[in-house]
């Protein structure tokens, strides 16, 4: 930085510290408020007592939901969703960026595969005619209608195709010369070569699986199958309709149930753990593989 | 017989290409193209025992009806101030926010701050409504302020006059800190010694922002307004589906829910088909119009 430490330069530097810290804490402390609400006894939660730090600590909330079957099966199904649909998006990613981080000249027929791909991006069928073609596929209420819909993210296969593009050429070339075949050089230069991106959108995958209740909401019609998100998301329907629905003394216990504040926001924190374990892993390579894939000059 | 040698090799590494794409294509082909043969359901009365092959043509009777519905313009506005509000708000709060880090010359408190306003970013909205309606709601952490001063309650979640600026204010929240990556990028890339040479001539701090920084960011800058173009008439079903109420349909609902509500709901497959080929239409011609601008004016191009 320049050498100018002035008054005013100071100050300047303070009021930036001051605006960028709050912004932080902006982001931050709403998300701590559910932490610390999951904490807090039914009673503090209901007078709103619960800032930031909990009201009668109580891990009661947290003992429910290790009892709670439904919420623990929507975990699983989360899981096993991600993981699978994990390994089918990054196969099919690289399986396709690389020879399509070819020229026209080396691979014919790119240029039809790249129009396939980048007007599946532009314009499709709409929400009711896929939904048509899962249910034909009999794929309605099973894990694969939240996967195979998604294998390809279209965006993810450009980002890490124009990382490839970026890869030196020489590298290649020496690897022929020693004898390498094209799927050796996919495995021992590009992919190597590649770690960022193909981070990035193994990130992309994650966290869009891991969040994804639209799916679940349109194809899984058994609360017994939904992804935890789906079911999370659920929870808040179904106290509007138990409301709805009259105010026959079991009805209401149920409300109290459901409506139960510091037990959803337990359910909340620990639908998000697994997200912020992965999240700082991959975050570092974030900035170069969406900067460096995103844009092509 | 050299260039017979290459020939063959580059014909046999042709053959490995093309099977390297075979999987990939069949997805797109099974869950992508053949959905768009369904959209021959928005020209028809279709009913789901006959199938779109023995369905009725009607032609364009429901985009006729489309239009001739008072609910439809007023959908197309939420989406466009919704949509709009984000964009513009977003991108100024991303750009801001990016110039004010970069002056944080405290390596870990840079790192710290940037993992934290990333974060929310990575958060469901199914999980981020519950932090919302937390905030929001009538005994919530803003009314509780808002009273403290003195002032009255507001009913932020089931008021037609709270429920854009809501939306718009708590998508910025959640997109900032990620939006920023970009333009913190761009920052770094530019010439210090332009900012050098400003400062030995006197230029204070806002004037190498303006003069300097901003024209510096410029491209990304228009590339990234280009590409945000494409998501106009996308206003967010996510967000909006998981905080809107009945209470709220009139300022809340946009293209996306209302064609979930009265599709999938309703059962009005074909009309909910003919608004969403509306919207696939207009987002196509945008996005194609946003690639041209960013290739005209920036040199770079999407896709």
């Amino acid at each position: 930085m320049i050498q100018n430490r002035s008054i005013k330069a100071r100050m300047r530097t303070l009021l930036i510290y001051f605006i960028v810290i709050s912004l932080a804490l902006l982001c931050l402390l709403p998300l701590w408020n559910i932490v610390a609400i999951s904490f807090s006894s039914s009673a503090a939660v209901s007078a709103n007592r619960v800032g930031l730090i909990p009201v009668q600590f109580t891990t009661a909330a947290y003992q429910k939901i290790m009892d709670d079957v439904q919420f623990w099966r929507s975990f699983g199904i989360s899981v096993i969703r991600v993981i699978i649909a994990l390994g089918l998006n990054i196969l099919l990613i690289v399986l396709m960026a690389y020879p399509l981080s070819k020229t026209k000249r080396e691979f014919r027929g790119r240029n039809i595969y790249i129009g396939l791909l980048i007007f599946a991006m532009l314009f499709n069928g709409g929400m009711i005619p896929t939904y048509l073609v899962v249910k034909k596929l009999g794929l309605l209420n099973s894990i694969w209608s939240l996967i195979l819909p998604g294998a390809v993210p279209i965006f993810s296969v450009i980002l890490v195709m124009n990382f490839f593009i970026g890869i030196p050429k020489s590298l290649e070339e020496a690897a022929i010369i020693d004898g390498a075949k094209p799927l050796q050089v996919l495995f021992r230069v590009y992919i190597p070569c590649a770690v960022p991106s193909i981070a990035t959108v193994a990130l992309f995958s994650i966290v869009g699986s891991w969040n994804d209740f639209y799916s679940g909401l349109i194809y899984i019609t058994k609360i017994k199958n939904y992804p935890l998100m789906t079911y999370i998301q659920s929870l808040s329907v179904s106290i509007e309709e138990l409301l709805r629905a009259g105010k026959s003394a079991t009805a209401l216990s149920n409300v109290m149930e459901v409506s139960n504040q510091n037990l959803n926001a337990a359910k909340i924190v620990v639908a998000v753990i697994p997200l912020l374990m992965i999240y700082p892993i991959l975050q570092r390579y974030l900035i170069t593989g969406i900067v460096m894939g995103s844009v092509k000059e | 017989m050299k260039t017979l040698i290459k020939n063959v090799k580059i014909a046999k590494s042709g053959a490995m290409y093309h099977t390297m794409m075979i999987p990939g294509i069949i997805f797109l082909l099974i869950f992508s193209y053949i959905p768009m043969f369904g959209i021959i359901m928005a020209f028809q009365d279709y009913v789901p025992a006959k199938g779109i092959f023995c369905s009725n043509f009607v032609g364009l009777k429901h985009f006729m009806y489309m239009i001739s519905l008072p609910d439809i313009a007023q959908i197309v506005k939420n989406t466009l101030i919704i949509a709009v509000g984000k964009i513009l708000i977003g991108t100024f709060m991303a750009i801001a926010f990016s110039i004010l880090l970069n002056e944080i010359s405290k390596k870990f408190l840079k790192k710290t701050v940037q993992t934290i306003v990333y974060m929310p970013h990575f958060l469901s909205w199914v999980v981020l409504a519950a932090v919302v309606v937390n905030m929001f709601n009538l005994d919530g952490t803003i009314n509780q302020i808002l009273v403290s001063f003195g002032l009255d309650k507001i009913n932020f979640m089931g008021s037609n006059r709270w429920f854009r600026p809501l939306i718009v204010g708590t998508d910025v929240w959640k997109e900032f800190g990620y939006n920023s990556v970009v333009y913190l990028a761009a920052i770094t890339a530019i010439d210090p010694g332009l900012h050098e040479a400003a400062a030995i001539d006197g230029a204070s701090w806002w004037r190498r922002v303006i003069n300097i920084t901003i024209p510096g960011m410029l491209p990304i800058i228009l590339l990234m307004a280009a590409m945000s173009l494409t998501s106009i008439l996308s206003a967010g079903f996510d967000q909006i589906y998981n905080l809107y109420t009945p209470m709220v349909y009139e300022t809340g609902d946009v293209l996306d829910t209302y064609v979930y509500r009265i599709g999938l709901v309703g059962r009005q497959y074909s009309f909910a088909t003919a608004v969403g080929l509306f919207k696939s239409v207009i987002g196509m011609i945008l996005m194609l119009t946003a690639n041209g601008l960013a290739k005209k004016y920036t040199d770079r191009k999407i896709f």
